[in-house]
């Protein structure tokens, strides 16, 4: 039995289509700007994550508590040193106490330029890596010169942040999937409604000697064509969105938020979206009709 | 002549009503023409549905093809229905389709080349009369143009048989004649026609033809119909 495609052209005219075909045109292009939108809002919350991840996996705050002040400027440099000539060590460099009176400022006003305050000494470290020995090593030559000296690993501060990232992400990932379930609900009453319109004709045709699989294509190439139709623009419009809020994020001048980038693949991935959720579509149109189809003589 | 078709004690029943066709046993010869007559409801409609597989009967035994359709898997029911041509009482045309379309799509169907369509389309076009209105949507011709497209449509591919119902209903006597006359043509070729009508005046149009009556879904044998008695039927 020959189950050839009936041409394009030919084949596409074979189901009339008229006002249906634009509302669900319509439905794609809102389904797939909400989903691109979500799946933006995921892959920057990703980017975000691993740019915070390198950014403090090896930054390190040595904190020297000595009352003695002289004590303390000394322990410091000598810490300093030490570190400077260490292998792993990308930067180290003591925080000025001008420095410190201005990070203390919001808190204490004019009081935190007051010599007298029993300020710690911070040596600010950019390790090569963050690994635990490297910071272990760190550690224990600070120790070695201020035994009160405290390490502190930016990335544990900042860990409540990593996991809210990561949860957004997660939560981005969620969306995708169920605009994805709605799309293919959508895409199933969409066949079922077609089924129904197309009665008639679908009769003719198997009266003609159509097969199922033929029926069916011509309802999967219409629901292609529409969703590729719809979701292109509904994922161009999204895009545009995506750059405008990206230019806004820019102004902030944040350092967190400038880690809310999307890489180029992060832009390829987006726009292959329509044509995923479009076979996505045509699978499920074609599995519609084809049960339906199996109910009939 | 081999028979192209069998029945054997069908019936057929809808849902739990009574019986729409009982105890049809015929055979149809390979080649030949058939009139089915009978009054409306006798079930000539419901034969003939049997007889393009759109319908599987309630009980008996139909071989068509030299096989058993009764329990022909669905998969296998295209590749049988491409071998029958059928001219629809209600034409079935697709109205969103122009003539040409509608008189291709049995090809189309069968997964002939788009070039191969052109010609014999046409030829159809000029056979029933329908050269200029190749681009015409169904609404917009008369009932007889339209009857003689899905005439067109039913003969396009040659089919081993032809099975249509009440051809004839929507014309004129003579748009009547010049149908029958088709059929007959497609007949010499070697088709097998099955034509139900209760157009008693078309009856000894085709001198060969073989007469089944029905009446009340029971068939009351087959005659040889040269010279049917015009006043013998019932027209219903």
């Amino acid at each position: 039995m020959k189950v050839d495609l009936i041409p394009i052209t030919a084949g596409r005219r074979l189901l009339d289509e008229g006002r249906h075909t634009r509302a669900m045109r319509n439905i794609m292009a809102i389904m797939l700007f909400l989903t691109v939108l979500a799946a933006a809002l995921g892959l920057a919350m990703f980017n975000a994550r691993g740019a915070l991840d390198r950014q403090l996996s090896g930054r390190l705050t040595v904190q020297i508590l000595e009352p003695n002040f002289d004590k303390r400027d000394q322990q410091a440099s000598a810490i300093v040193a030490k570190l400077d000539a260490m292998p792993g060590v990308a930067r180290v460099a003591a925080v000025s106490q001008a420095e410190l009176n201005r990070l203390l400022e919001p808190w204490l006003g004019g009081a935190a330029a007051q010599a007298e305050l029993p300020m710690p000494a911070l040596i600010d470290v950019d390790l090569a890596t963050g690994d635990a020995a490297a910071v272990a090593r760190v550690e224990q030559a600070a120790r070695a010169i201020a035994p009160s000296a405290q390490v502190d690993r930016h990335s544990k501060w900042l860990g409540p942040v990593h996991d809210f990232l990561a949860m957004l992400s997660w939560v981005a990932v969620a969306v995708v999937l169920l605009m994805a379930l709605a799309t293919t609900a959508v895409v199933l009453l969409s066949a079922r409604a077609g089924l129904d319109t197309h009665r008639q004709t679908i009769s003719v045709l198997h009266m003609l000697g159509s097969t199922d699989v033929q029926i069916a294509r011509l309802f999967q190439r219409r629901i292609a064509i529409d969703m590729l139709i719809g979701g292109a623009l509904g994922t161009a419009a999204a895009m545009l969105a995506i750059l405008f809020l990206g230019t806004q994020v820019a102004t902030l001048g944040s350092e967190l938020l400038n880690g809310l980038t999307l890489s180029h693949r992060g832009w390829a991935a987006l726009a292959f979206l329509p044509v995923l959720f479009a076979v996505i579509g045509t699978l499920a149109a074609r599995r519609a009709v084809l049960r339906a189809l199996a109910g009939t003589l | 002549m081999a028979n192209i078709v069998q029945f054997e004690n069908v019936g057929l029943r809808y849902g739990t009503g009574t019986e729409t066709l009982s105890d049809v046993s015929f055979a149809l010869a390979a080649g030949a023409f058939y009139f089915l007559t009978g009054p409306s409801g006798a079930g000539k409609t419901s034969l003939l549905k049997l007889l393009y597989l759109a319908q599987r009967p309630s009980r008996g035994m139909i071989r068509i093809f030299g096989e058993d359709a009764v329990t022909l898997p669905r998969n296998r029911l295209p590749g049988f229905r491409r071998r029958i041509g059928v001219v629809f009482q209600d034409f079935r045309l697709l109205p969103h389709l122009s003539a040409y379309d509608n008189i291709a799509l049995p090809l189309r169907i069968a997964g002939i080349a788009e070039s191969e369509i052109e010609a014999p389309v046409r030829e159809m076009l000029a056979w029933v009369g329908l050269v200029d209105h190749g681009k015409a949507k169904p609404p917009t011709l008369s009932g007889g143009e339209q009857q003689r497209i899905a005439i067109a449509r039913a003969v396009i591919t040659r089919p081993e048989i032809l099975v249509a119902d009440e051809p004839t209903g929507n014309v004129d006597p003579d748009m009547a004649e010049r149908l029958l006359h088709l059929f007959d043509s497609l007949n010499r070729l070697g088709t097998t026609v099955v034509v139900a009508t209760h157009d008693f005046h078309l009856l000894n149009r085709i001198p060969n033809a073989r007469m089944m009556r029905l009446e009340r879904g029971r068939l009351n044998g087959i005659d040889g119909a040269t010279g049917f008695a015009e006043t013998g039927g019932e027209a219903g």
